[in-house]
Order: C-alpha cells, then structure tokens, then sequence
C-alpha cells in the first residue's frame, strides 16, 4: 500500500514507493501481455474526469482498470456540467456521491489534483496538472529504464525540449534523482524552468554534446503555440538545433533508448527514421504504461 | 467627572518609550505625564501594555461598493479597530471604482454610519481605473480624498502617468503607484524561482516589479511631484527607492508584513491564500525588506488587506483571486517578527505604523502628545495567540496566517477619545 490514498506526484514519494510501484508493474505486464484479467478492483468504480484532451492516457488507464475487474466512466469538461460553471470540489463531491472509488484528473491548472484529493473521499491519480506532474508516465519511463537496463542508477539521462511547460519533465527528474541516475536537460534559456539546475541536474544547450555517452534520450512534445509566445523564433530553428537525429545521437552509448511520451510531432522533435527504427521504445512505453497503471491503482485499492 | 485615564501604561511615540499616564477630554488628549489632577469618568489599567497612537493603514481594499460579498465599509473598519487601526485609507478599485465625487461622499458616508476606525478614501488615477484619461482629482480632493491611486493596475502610458503626477502636483495630492510591468508579469501567478518550478507555477519575474519602480521613480524625478510605492516586495525595488531618496526625489514606500515574514515556500502546498500581489518572494528580499525597514528607506508598513470569500479562495490556484487579509495580525506579525527579535525597537515601529501614514496622507494622528487627537491602541505584549481565520472579523477570512503562533495582541482602541468595543 502506499502511504496516502492518492499518487499526486512524484516529489512526495520516497525511492521504496516507487520501486515498489516498479516491481508490481512487472507483475502486471506478464498478465497484460498474458491477455489475462485480475480481480483486484472488483466492483470498484473508476473515473477519469479531463479537464484536458487526451486520448492515450484517458484510454491506458481505463484499459488498466477493467483489466482489473473495475466499472469505468469517463467524463469530459468540454461536454459536462462543467461548462456550466461547476466547480472542481463540487464535481469531485457529486463523483464520491456516484460512489467513485479512484478518480483520474488531467487539468491544466497545477494543484488541481491536491485541490480535489483534499475534498473527496475518493482516492485520486494525477494524469497530469498543468507544469507540475504527470507521475504514472514518469513512472512508465522508469519501467521502461528497468526492462531494458535493469536498474536506473547511474544511467545517463538527457531530456531534450520544452522543459520550462513540461509536466513530464518534472515528474522524471524527481524521481531519477530518487533512484540515482544522472539527469541531462537540452533546451534554450527560453525553455528552461527557474533554478532547475539547483534540483539536481545539468543544462547541456547543445544535444550533440549532451548525448555523448548518454543510455536515454528522452524527447518531450513542443507545443507549436510557444513560438507565438516569443520562446524561440521558428519551428525550424527548434528542430535545426534540438531533433533527434542520427548525426546528434553519433555519441550515445551503444545501448542508447530513445523515448518519449508521445504523440511525437515527426521531424521537428524526433526524425520520422529514428522514431521508426530499433533504438526507439515509445511503442513499448505504452504497453508499459498500462501495466504501471494497473499497479498504481491495485496500491491504491479504491477508497477506505 | 470627565474624560478617559490610562495608567500605568508605557506610552510609545515616535521617538521613545516611557511609563506615563494620558488623560484624555473631548476627543482629544489633554495630558501626558505620571500623577496627572484629573477626574476621569473612565480609569483604563495599562500596566505591562504599550500604549501606542492609534496605527494608521494607508493601503487596504474595503470592496464597497460593489464587492460587498467579500467584506463591507463596516465590517472592514471593525476589523481594523481589532487590529488597533484607527484610520484606514481605502483603495478605488471597487465595482464602480471611486473616480468621482460622488462615490467620495458615499464612502464616507458609509464608514461615518459605521462608526467604527476613521476611513479616508484614495481616489482613482483614471477614470475606471481604465489607465486612458485622467479621473476628476480636482472635484475628488474636494470631497478630501487624501490620494490618488489605480491600485491592482499599473498606468501603462508613461506620458499618461507623467500628466497624473502633475496634475496631482497642482493639489499637493500624494500618487500612489502599484508598480507592475504587466506585459512581464503576464499569467504569472507565484514569484519566479526555484520554488515556482517545483510547484509547475508560472512565476512572475521580480524584473515586472522594479522595471515599474523605476518607470515611477523616474516620472516622479522629473516632475518633482509626490509619490508613494505601494508594496515593496524586492530588494531590487528597496535599492532604486534609497538610491531615489539619496538624490532628493520626493518618493516614500510601504511593503506589507507578508513581505517579511514569509516566503514563496508558502506556495508549495498550493495554499491560496498564499497567492498575493506582488507575491511572497525569497529569503534575501525579506532580509533586504527588514534592512530597509531598519535604515528609513521603507517609510511604512501598510496592510493591504484584500478580501475574498472563501468560494473564490477555495479553488484550482491558477484560478484563485490574489490576496490575504490584514487588519487583524498586522501588528502582533510586526511586533513577532520585528521587535521581539530585536531588528526594530517599539518607537521605529510607531513610525511605520502611524506616524509617517499620517504626515504622508496629510491627516491627522501618529501622535500621543498634549493637543493630538485621541485616537489610541493599546497592546499587550504578553499575549501569545494563534491566529485563527475562521474567528476573524472581517467577513472574509481569507488570511495566509491562519494557524501562526503570534505574540502581543490589541486590547483596547480608542476613536476620537471614545473606547470602541472590539
């Protein structure tokens, strides 16, 4: 069991929770591949309540949750009472009134998820708040890391793009500083939170000298909107300076993974042959982002 | 039998502390000394309580008219008093906002009914506090605002500002300027650094700050017109203030005592009431904030109570309205954080909280001496409370110190020589 009846985030876990989430994962992905079922959230109800869209996400962790013997629903705020003003706590309330057990919440604003967890019965999972979380892809990342190296201590990391906005970002250096690998971020001044490197990791502007040696290559989405915000000048630029590429990558290491939390968009973040070949596990991040759900919601077993 | 004695009290003006008694007759005080020949109606025991003129709070939001959900002229005023305020200035930025005579007299009208701490009235900068033409300062000053502000705005034309200051000039008006470059604060909603992206909130570079300071600084240069800067939040806005008031330009500054005690750390747990405007900085601006305090170059400690109901507090923080209330831990956070750890001393503290409000605005108070209005608190400091929000007075009780353990509280506050119960 983890500590708290909800995953906020991954600032708040110790090194021991999330590998235990990591072990159960592994678990959970022989029985998914397996094409099996489990009973662990039998008769329990499972929300997913978007603020934001999402298709991938929304759908991983429905998936996961009748896997497992749950009852899902879905709500979107675009088409929900939403848009007639009600509030957070409020939707929250009428969901625990629905005999929710565990609500899913995507919202654009950071802190939604604590607003909501501090107010509803129901245990609640973060899939994603503005600029802060989105800790079941951190974790799915670090799975990821775990099948393919064994351990994460050590590993050179590089995380490429769009730091500064990048939920996903935050979540992975939290936890790769828990478990010991070293955390490389490639991205203009423009794109670059507030004193990240005092939280433990290194800004390396120029990818190819950041990939030197590196076992991960993380590429994270670039909103096309920033550019009109004056971050960076043209999607051109971006992509001349920070795609992935062969010529970027010549000297990572020979076990190098590409990854990233998709949907990718092709040739400005990650050239389209990189994306397709061998080095590239973004595919298999999502199977594993199901398992790692699975795992998280058997922890959280549903409300007390 | 006439009038009010305190005794046994140690009697803090501006420049020292002393065990005096005060005699006060007719709305006024009529003495100062030990063994004063009088014959009170009413005997106040002070012993082992400072005895302080009444505090004076030139920045605060009343939210009448229009707001009265969030507080009113009355509700706000009675929680002043309980904060030992005798006088408030109040903001314009109401729902309409006061940029006309009329609303004046309303607000006075108002706070005379209410009968609680004297309220004087800031009027707007501009009409609708829109920032493009200016208000009717003239026929405003008339009905005796005693400044002229578009708080929570920044007047973004500078040749706008430069005629404001001017035409403030004329009527010896004080200019009180919310300092913000708004195209840098932008959506911002939490100071920019390492705890805004642990927290994933946009941060509001200081820059948004200062860059405004300057801007104002400058215009009141050249213009040699009067002008205060409302909440001081950065070491950044500190330095262009003394080095502003080293070359002779007519500028004074208030911070609040958020400003001092207490930290962008506060939006960690993505605590509303923690979300403030200029927001909670780092550790080195609090220190350069107790430094000004000490050395002059921050004239005043001002409030900036600003109300919200707990529905609109109570929500997603990008989504929450900017502010914590006041009145009511102003002085006890000021005496906590300031006098008890030795950086000020009590008379300094009277200074900031009463007496330069009142020769800025121009009204009278700050003063306990012979012939000065009896507008007085009394504060004893060996009280240690925690403060708590929801018992609070004011009808908002949106306060950032909810749960703080605080030393001193007031216990009496006299108005026009007449004890108010609080």
């Amino acid at each position: 069991m983890l500590r708290s009846k909800d995953l906020l985030g991954l600032k708040g876990l110790t090194a021991e929770e999330i590998e235990s989430i990591i072990s159960l994962a592994f678990d959970m992905k022989r029985v998914l591949k397996s094409r099996q079922t489990t009973n662990d959230l039998s008769g329990k109800s499972v929300v997913t309540l978007f603020y934001e869209n999402s298709t991938r996400t929304r759908n991983s962790f429905e998936t996961a949750a009748r896997l497992m013997g749950a009852r899902t629903s879905s709500i979107a705020a675009s088409t929900s009472s939403v848009t007639k003003g009600e509030s957070l706590i409020d939707t929250g309330r009428t969901l625990d009134a629905l005999m929710a057990d565990i609500i899913i919440i995507r919202h654009s604003m950071s802190g939604a998820p604590h607003l909501l967890a501090k107010n509803v019965k129901a245990g609640v999972i973060n899939a994603g708040d503005g600029m802060d979380e989105h800790p079941t892809q951190a974790l799915l990342d670090i799975y990821t890391m775990k099948e393919k190296f064994g351990s994460v201590k050590g590993l050179k990391v590089v995380m490429v793009g769009d730091i500064k906005h990048s939920r996903v970002a935050r979540s992975n250096l939290w936890a790769l500083n828990k478990l010991g690998a070293q955390v490389v971020l490639v991205a203009p001044n423009t794109l670059l939170p507030a004193g990240i490197e005092s939280l433990g990791c290194t800004v390396v502007p120029d990818l190819e000298e950041a990939a030197v040696g590196a076992n991960v290559i993380m590429g994270l989405r670039l909103q096309l909107e920033r550019q009109k915000a004056g971050l960076f000048p043209s999607i051109s630029e971006y992509s001349s300076m920070f795609e992935i590429n062969r010529e970027k990558i010549a000297g990572a290491s020979p076990d190098l993974l590409i990854m990233h939390p998709g949907p990718i968009n092709r040739d400005i973040e990650i050239c389209g042959e990189i994306a397709d070949s061998g080095l590239s596990v973004i595919n298999e991040q999502v199977t594993n982002g199901v398992a790692v759900r699975m795992a998280v919601m058997k922890l959280l077993g549903g409300s007390k | 039998m006439n009038g009010i004695l305190i005794r046994n009290g140690y009697v803090v003006d501006k420049s020292k502390t002393e065990q005096n008694d005060i005699y006060i007759e007719n709305g006024r005080i009529a003495a100062v000394g030990r063994d004063i020949p009088c014959t009170p109606k009413e005997v106040i025991d002070a012993k082992g309580m400072f005895v302080l003129p009444g505090l004076i709070d030139m920045h605060c939001h009343l939210r009448e008219p229009g707001q009265e959900h969030k507080e009113t002229i009355e509700t706000g005023s009675y929680a002043a008093l309980k904060g030992g305020f005798t006088s408030i200035a109040c903001m314009p930025n109401t729902s309409p906002p006061i940029d006309n005579a009329p609303l004046v007299r309303f607000v006075k009208s108002r706070a005379e009914a209410a009968g609680n701490a004297k309220v004087y009235v800031i009027g707007c900068i501009t009409k609708g506090q829109k920032g493009e033409e200016l208000a009717e300062i003239a026929k405003m000053q008339e009905e005796g605002i005693v400044a002229i502000s578009d708080d929570g705005t920044f007047v973004t034309d500078s040749s706008l500002m430069k005629n404001a200051l001017e035409y403030a000039k004329t009527y010896g008006l004080l200019t009180i300027s919310h300092s913000e470059d708004k195209t840098l604060s932008n959506s911002g909603v939490v100071n920019e650094g390492v705890n805004s992206t642990v927290a994933g909130l946009r941060g509001i570079n200081r820059a948004a700050e200062e860059i405004g300071v300057a801007r104002e600084i400058i215009l009141a240069e050249h213009t040699g017109a009067r002008l205060h800067i409302a909440h001081v939040s950065t070491a950044g806005s500190i330095e262009l203030v003394r080095s502003a008031k080293n070359r002779g330009v007519k500028v004074t500054c208030e911070t609040c005592p958020h400003y001092f005690t207490a930290t962008d750390e506060e939006v960690l747990s993505y605590n509303t009431n923690a979300k403030i405007n200029p927001p909670l900085r780092e550790d080195a601006d609090v220190d350069a904030i107790i430094a000004g305090l000490k050395d002059g170059t921050i004239d005043v400690i001002a409030t900036d109570h600003a109300p919200h109901t707990k529905s609109e507090k109570n929500r997603e923080f990008d989504a929450a309205p900017f502010g914590t209330v006041g009145f009511e831990t102003a002085l006890s956070l000021a005496y906590t954080f300031l006098v008890d750890t030795g950086d000020i001393e009590l008379p300094e503290l009277v200074r900031l909280m009463s007496y330069n409000p009142s020769k800025i605005l121009g009204i009278e108070g700050g003063q306990l001496k012979q012939g000065a209005v009896a507008d007085i608190a009394i504060f004893d400091p060996e009280i240690e409370w925690t403060v708590n929000a929801a018992e609070l007075s004011s009808k908002s009780k949106n306060s950032l110190f909810d749960g703080w353990k605080l030393t001193g509280k007031v216990t009496q506050v006299i108005v026009d020589g007449v004890i108010k119960r609080i």
